[in-house]
């Protein structure tokens, strides 16, 4: 059982190593570790940063995919379906049309305003379903996309563009000081989350299942609800809305390791990191010096390799 | 006494009712549909909140009991589960030991329970097989393990046999009658005949209210039968025989 999980952690380490030395120019890993230029900047300031990014933003929504389509009891949602996300856009949107700083601060105060009134409309007297859960977020989402389409329906061109690039998702490099605080705020709730994982499994049966096992599953149901968008909120804030992390690595472990969220979060935590990172050195050198979206790489490269795996169900992969 | 009621309401389907129930024994509640048999037992599972009234497990009102501590006492099994991820037979009966879960890890004591209860329920055999892929039957055998691993005193069933066939149904209600000399078996039910042939009292339910409660053949008479359902009902040699 713990193979699978010691095997997911060698293939993130052995992409953590191998995915910064790729990229559109080459460089060597000796001149860049002697601090030779510009073999030594372009490894620490452009491609590590941006690799460590990768990793953590792909641990954290392949994380909340689990996360949500355990809480909704729905295979297909992921980390954007709770509207979350989509909050967090407007917040982006709205920096961008107003020519206002720090976009990334207002796309969490966007995702932070949409949790609340998720939240808010959610709650009936002191209980929370899933379900209702699950149709405000819906809502929540659609109204959010409806602010951002007629925002950007009166941008300017230039405008238009950046509201275009940050809809798509990517990712770039950024300092190391957020990704230091972007890692202190992902770890730790992340590491609670799985530590829960036997309650998630409880709720992935459903609620009165939990409940009639002694859970109290409106605590769980809003905690994990706030964790999940937590990481989307802080990870989109950084990135935008990166598609399809949160839908496919959850599945194709699901079918690899089955649902027991004991194996399956720590798994899709670790191997979600790595699935990004190898996507995004794709997305830097398949057509380079051009950059692909990574959001189009994670689709284009993760759709074929889902339904192969989809197919050939009962032969062993790797796992 | 296991479960006490004085005048239990509830917002729908439940009027005043009151009874007491035994620490043990096979009871069943009949009752045509919407009489307010699956809510009765909803509240006693602790599912079904807020109602009015008085309902005590041991002498503590429902409400009041950790769920935690209750669930170690009174296991509730869904007429079907509909499971949207794949989760074999042995892993369903471990989310029973979730009441006393302490760790990451199931412990010797759980792995003990999880295995007699798959024995007393002829479950093993399939303990590995992803449980979606399981028939009607199976699965409600699944479900039942899954109750007995919490360890109960008391099983709360609500219609147990509804996707059974008939031998399935029969070897189901002789596995619970079987239960039912060391704990409390509390079934909702279709089936007026199981409910005679097994059951030690029967509960019948009219339009939220209790109409009769008792042994099975004063409780289940057929003048009783008759008003409650609006059918025409006799009793032949112990069964009891119905005619529109």
């Amino acid at each position: 059982m713990t193979r699978s999980v010691w095997l997911s952690l060698a293939i993130l380490l052995a992409v953590a190593i191998a995915t910064p030395l790729i990229g559109s120019s080459h460089i060597e890993l000796r001149r860049a570790l002697a601090g030779v230029s510009p073999d030594h900047e372009i490894l620490f300031y452009a491609r590590l940063p941006r690799v460590l990014l990768a990793l953590l933003a792909g641990a954290a929504l392949s994380l909340t995919g689990v996360l949500f389509q355990c809480l909704l009891r729905d295979p297909l949602a992921e980390p954007y379906t709770l509207g979350i996300s989509s909050g967090g856009s407007v917040g982006a949107v709205i920096g961008i049309c107003f020519g206002l700083p720090a976009i990334g601060l207002l796309s969490l105060a966007g995702a932070g305003i949409a949790l609340l009134i998720v939240l808010g409309i959610a709650f009936e007297g002191r209980r929370l379903s899933s379900f209702t859960l699950l149709l405000a977020g819906v809502t929540m989402n659609s109204i959010s996309l409806a602010i951002v389409l007629f925002l950007h329906n009166l941008a300017s061109f230039s405008q238009s563009f950046a509201i275009s690039r940050w809809l798509m998702g990517g990712l770039d490099a950024v300092p190391y000081s957020t990704l230091a605080w972007l890692a202190a705020a992902v770890i730790p709730v992340c590491v609670l989350v799985i530590a829960r994982s036997r309650q998630w499994n409880l709720l992935a049966v459903g609620e009165e299942w939990a409940s009639s096992r002694g859970l109290s599953t409106t605590t769980y149901t809003v905690l994990g609800y706030i964790a999940g968008s937590f990481l989307t909120g802080i990870v989109t804030s950084l990135t935008g809305p990166i598609g399809f992390v949160g839908l496919i690595v959850p599945h194709a472990l699901r079918l690899k390791l089955g649902a027991d969220h004991r194996m399956l979060m720590p798994c899709s935590f670790l191997l979600g990191a790595a699935f990004l990172a190898v996507c995004d050195a794709l997305s830097r050198t398949v057509i380079a010096p051009t950059e692909i979206p990574v959001g189009v790489v994670t689709a284009l490269a993760g759709g074929p390799f889902f339904i192969w795996l989809l197919r050939s169900k009962r032969r062993s992969l790797w796992l | 006494m296991s479960f006490r009621a004085r005048a239990l309401s509830f917002a729908y389907g439940l009027d005043t009712a009151t009874f007491d129930l035994p620490t043990s024994g096979f009871v069943t509640i009949a009752g045509p549909n919407g009489a307010g048999k699956s809510t009765l037992l909803g509240i006693m599972a602790g599912l079904r909140h807020p109602y009015k009234g008085e309902c005590t497990y041991r002498g503590i009102e429902i409400r009041r009991w950790r769920r935690r501590d209750f669930a170690r006492q009174v296991a509730f099994l869904p007429q079907s589960m509909k499971l949207e991820f794949p989760f074999t037979a042995e892993q369903v009966v471990f989310m029973g030991r979730a009441p006393y879960a302490d760790g990451w890890f199931e412990s010797q004591k759980d792995h003990e329970a999880v295995a007699r209860a798959m024995a007393t329920t002829d479950t093993a055999a399939f303990a590995a097989r992803d449980f979606r892929s399981l028939s009607g039957g199976e699965k409600q055998r699944v479900i039942l393990a899954s109750a007995l691993a919490q360890e109960p005193d008391t099983l709360l069933l609500d219609e147990p046999t509804t996707f059974l066939d008939l031998k399935h149904q029969l070897a189901m209600y002789k596995l619970l009658s079987s239960l039912s000399k060391r704990m409390l078996v509390v079934a909702v039910t279709h089936d007026l005949n199981l409910a005679l042939r097994f059951s030690d009292s029967v509960i019948v339910m009219e339009s939220g209210r209790i109409a009769a409660h008792g042994p099975p053949n004063e409780a289940l008479a057929p003048t009783l039968i008759d008003r409650v359902f609006g059918i025409h009902s006799e009793l032949r040699d112990g069964w009891l025989i119905y005619d529109a």
